[in-house]
């Protein structure tokens, strides 16, 4: 198969000694996992209404209004434990109500609609959630169990897909990207509610892909290139996959920029999650992954098995 | 090199093309294949026309449809309603008839209501039945010729149209007492008849059992001699066992029968939850099962959540009893709060409310209150008259009884616990003097008129199998779905524009062609979610930008791969082998996203699932139109040029 070794000796368009500050790389990742595991840990996840219970309402004001003032009607009324804030537009307030003992939760909305619309001229009532600690509790478990199943089932298309250090070298990189994105939310105390998670698990889809790409393109050269260190190797094949892995991560951004600033309040935690996902996703296919295949001491010897394996499909 | 012959055997599998690459280098193959132009062109097409439907917005409409009206729904009646909404200042675009019902469209969404408004005043006199159902609702502006071949717009969910969404829990416990309760009279009819006397039934149903104590042995077997044929197994279990100390016997019930009385709880409560939507005048609503014990309903475009909320839920009954009189037995009296005094009523119910098969807000005619009128069946009208009849001159109590579930929430061991419960009022809303045996059609007085109208819809809308409780709520207003509407398109056409852009500078021709790869690609998503009636939702539309986001990662796949190979190989030996070589990484990709979706979608219902569906399907179509589409285009420019 020579032609095929001639395609892969084809200079990359980059030279970039990325496995050179790999060991500063290994530092910064250590410090943000273990940073987003104490902020997880210790500060806790701002689970939103989807996974606490309780109450939502929206309302859309004629003027701007000040939060606090809303903060105290409510207080006054006995509404006591409710966050105000304002949402996207001045004139848009978000009232937020953990379950308030003795009171019809179900009801809970109506009442606070009913203390606004009583004080303010021109209340429009633009959204009314409400979910019960019981259906709250249930989706954090179905949230939860999704989150381990989607793991679990890459994982093993992972270990399908690669075996030995490669596999071990995907799931670090998988892993480190969940809990980045999930240490973000927990250190800015972002609400999580259930299309946070669906970013969350989107980026678990979308972060394989790039490891797989780069590891592909590794293994590859690992087989291919006959001479250099597995250091030069593994640069010369990020060098090769740079160009996709920075376009793809550069439309997906553009695109979830598009959603942030144009999509409304709505859609921004997930389209924050997501680029955060997308971001950290780009970076560890380039590092963690291969840092990881270092680390154990990749060599050519390693990619005898698989081989043997890939000539029985 | 194994690895290499397995990636072009896979790639064979999609392209067709791939068949022996990895022997030979491909020579002609690579050209322009006229069959992969055909298929494209028909799935464009195709995919063209069924998304089509989505470019025609809605009118915003007035549908009538006939409830009790003896008048059948004619032109002449669409004529007369056109007339009055012209009248009323509310200009009609169009109008058509429906089946048992006609349809007026109006310019938007103000005129809708005032409209509304204008056409029930007109339509149902107070003080009757309905006469006709008005309600507000999108009218399809979809060409016939499309909707004749089944092309639909995409459904909106409820945070891009407004309405409001609801779940309900039926409450199992109380559902299975209250067949037991039947239950339990049904023994106790049965003894009765064979006179085996029995000791108090006050506590007789206790959990998932019946439990019922004799004063001898000897009664006790010849009670389960009477019973066992009717409460055997597999459904029940009777057994002989002490009951409070004395004789007696335990029917505990089993399993497979609490399912069917808890699934029949269920049904009879969507019967009845369908019935009172009906009575709200909703288009296109919801109801349906959740799992076992919950109800998922949307009202689409409500605009009174609150109103909706209350009549959903809420439970009311009546019960008729005579006043107590002097012969009465002690026990059998009960004293009642009434007109800031007390009335003393015979604890025995005559009637219920069950008996009720019209009912009727109306206003009497001489002195102008609001009253109740009342519809009993035939067997409810034998019995009110057979009690009536031989108490004339005596007073009897109609009481109002209320139901209203209560979801609160109390603190044990700082642990928040959800406590669904029933907050019943129970009330003598008037004590007539029973001036003549009564039929089975009467008035009720002393309500005010909200009470009427609440009595009047809850006797209508029928009795519900067992309390139930909103344990989930979610409403938008329609100015917040118009909101999410505009800001998604926003975003959609933003990120495909910037993509777009970024592509055409970044990779020129090739650029152009995953442009117009990624173009179709939408064209096709549209098509597909719209022919398979899925819902667009605001999660939805931020799937459909991540997609175009995602989607070009095919394309830049394969474009690097034919740069790469263009170094060493001709052309259309490029062109093949980059398309062949980045065909599994692509896979990859977009398998984990796609496993991803679909767990997602086990998370469940609302408008997360939308993103999921949007999100798989946009995984299938963009690698259909990167990896297929774009091949035909990069054949066509670049295939044929030099082999």
């Amino acid at each position: 198969m020579t032609t095929r070794g001639a395609a892969m000796t084809g200079r990359p368009l980059t030279t970039f000694d990325f496995m050179g500050k790999r060991l500063i790389a290994a530092g910064v990742s250590v410090v943000l996992v273990v940073a987003s595991v104490v902020a997880v840990v210790f500060v806790g996840i701002n689970r939103g209404l989807d996974f606490t219970g309780g109450a939502l309402v929206e309302f859309g004001f004629a003027q701007a209004v000040d939060p606090e003032v809303v903060r105290g009607i409510l207080v006054a009324e006995g509404f006591e434990n409710g966050v105000v804030q304002i949402y996207g537009a001045e004139t848009d307030i978000l009232v937020r109500m953990p379950p308030v003992e003795g009171v019809d939760q179900s009801d809970l909305g109506a009442q606070i609609a009913g203390v606004l619309q009583g004080s303010f001229d021109d209340v429009e009532l633009r959204r009314s959630e409400f979910v019960g600690p019981t259906v709250g509790e249930e989706l954090t478990e179905k949230g939860g169990l999704a989150l381990l199943v989607a793991l679990g089932a890459v994982m093993l298309y992972i270990m399908w897909r690669f075996t030995g250090k490669f596999g071990v070298g995907a799931v670090t990189a998988l892993i480190h990207d969940v809990l980045l994105v999930v240490g973000a939310f927990a250190i800015f105390q972002w609400t999580f509610n259930l299309p946070e998670l669906a970013a969350l698990l989107a980026v678990i889809g979308y972060s394989l892909n790039d490891t797989i790409v780069v590891s592909d393109r590794i293994r590859e050269n690992f087989r291919s290139v006959r001479r250099g260190t597995p250091v030069e190797i593994i640069n010369y094949s990020l060098n090769q996959t740079l160009g996709r892995t920075l376009v793809t991560s550069l439309t997906t951004l553009l695109v979830l920029g598009a959603l942030l600033f144009a999509g409304g309040e709505q859609v921004s935690g997930f389209a924050t999650a997501l680029a955060i996902g997308v971001v950290v996703g780009t970076y560890s296919s380039i590092y963690v992954a291969a840092n990881v295949l270092l680390a154990m001491g990749i060599s050519k010897q390693d990619l005898a098995l698989p081989d043997k394996e890939d000539a029985n499909p | 090199m194994p690895r290499n012959r397995r990636r072009g055997d896979t790639g064979s599998g999609l392209t067709g093309l791939g068949l022996g690459s990895s022997r030979q280098p491909p020579g002609p193959r690579a050209r322009f294949s006229l069959w992969r132009a055909i298929v494209l062109a028909v799935v464009v097409v195709i995919g063209g026309i069924y998304a089509a439907p989505n470019l025609f917005p809605p009118d915003f409409a007035l549908q009538v449809t006939v409830d009790n009206s003896p008048r059948t729904f004619d032109d002449g009646l669409l004529d007369e309603l056109a007339e009055v909404l012209e009248t009323g200042g509310v200009p009609v675009i169009a109008k058509e008839r429906m089946p048992d019902g006609g349809l007026l469209r109006v310019g938007d969404a103000d005129q809708q209501l005032r409209g509304s408004a204008l056409l029930r005043e007109y339509l149902n006199p107070p003080g009757e039945e309905r006469q006709f159902v008005v309600a507000l609702n999108l009218a399809s502006t979809t060409p016939e010729w499309l909707k004749g071949i089944g092309g639909e717009p995409m459904a909106l969910g409820l945070d891009l149209k407004g309405g409001a969404h609801f779940v309900l829990q039926v409450d199992m416990e109380e559902a299975l007492a209250k067949r037991l309760t039947d239950e339990v009279e049904k023994i106790k009819d049965m003894l009765r008849e064979e006179r085996v006397r029995y000791r108090s039934t006050a506590n007789a149903v206790q959990g998932e059992t019946i439990r019922m104590g004799f004063v001898t042995g000897q009664l006790r077997d010849r009670a389960v001699g009477i019973v066992e044929d009717e409460f055997r197994e597999p459904d029940y279990l009777l057994e002989a066992a002490d009951v409070a100390g004395q004789p007696g016997f335990v029917i505990t019930v089993q399993q497979t029968r609490i399912d069917e009385i808890e699934s029949n709880a269920v049904e009879q409560n969507l019967t009845g939850l369908r019935n009172r939507i009906n009575q709200l005048g909703v288009a296109e609503p919801l109801v349906q099962k959740l799992g076992g014990s919950r109800i998922v309903v949307d009202l689409p475009g409500v605009q009174d959540a609150a109103e909706a909320k209350r009549k959903l839920n809420q439970f009311a009954n009546l019960e008729f009893r005579l006043e107590a009189a002097a012969t009465d037995r002690p026990s059998e009296i009960e004293a009642w709060p009434y007109a800031g005094g007390t009335v003393q009523l015979n604890r025995r119910v005559i009637l219920t409310g069950d008996h009720v098969t019209h009912a009727v807000q109306a206003r009497d005619g001489e002195s102008g209150l609001p009253v109740v009128r009342i519809t009993l069946d035939s067997e409810g009208g034998d019995m009110f008259h057979d009690a009536t009849a031989p108490n004339i001159g005596r007073r009897m109590a109609i009481i109002f009884i209320e139901h209203r579930p209560v979801v609160t929430v109390d603190s044990v061991d700082g642990e928040r616990v959800e406590r669904l419960s029933s907050r019943a009022e129970r009330r003598v809303i008037t004590v007539p003097v029973i001036q003549e045996a009564l039929g089975f059609k009467f008035d009720i007085t002393g309500v005010t008129m909200l009470e009427a109208q609440d009595l009047a819809f809850l006797l209508r809308a029928g009795a519900l199998a067992a309390p139930m409780y909103i344990v989930e709520e979610r409403t938008v207003g329609a100015t917040l779905g118009e909101e999410n509407i505009e800001r998604g398109m926003l975003a959609v056409g933003a990120g495909l524009v910037l993509v777009l852009i970024f592509m055409a500078v970044y990779y020129r021709v090739f650029g152009l062609v995953a442009n117009v790869a990624l173009t179709l690609n939408l064209v096709i998503l549209v098509a597909v979610m719209s022919l398979l009636g899925a819902t667009l939702t605001l999660p939805g539309i931020a799937g459909i930008v991540l997609t175009v986001g995602m989607a070009v990662d095919a394309n830049v796949l394969i474009f690097s791969r034919i740069r790469e190979e263009l170094k060493t190989r001709p052309p259309a030996q490029a062109i093949q082998a980059g398309y062949d070589r980045a065909f599994l990484t692509i896979m990859d990709a977009n398998v984990t996203t796609l496993f991803v979706a679909l767990i997602l979608l086990t998370i469940g219902s609302g408008p997360v699932a939308g993103f999921a569906i949007t999100l798989s399907i946009g995984i299938v179509t963009s690698m259909f139109t990167a990896i297929f589409g774009s091949r035909v285009a990069v054949d066509l420019i670049y295939g044929g040029r030099r082999v």
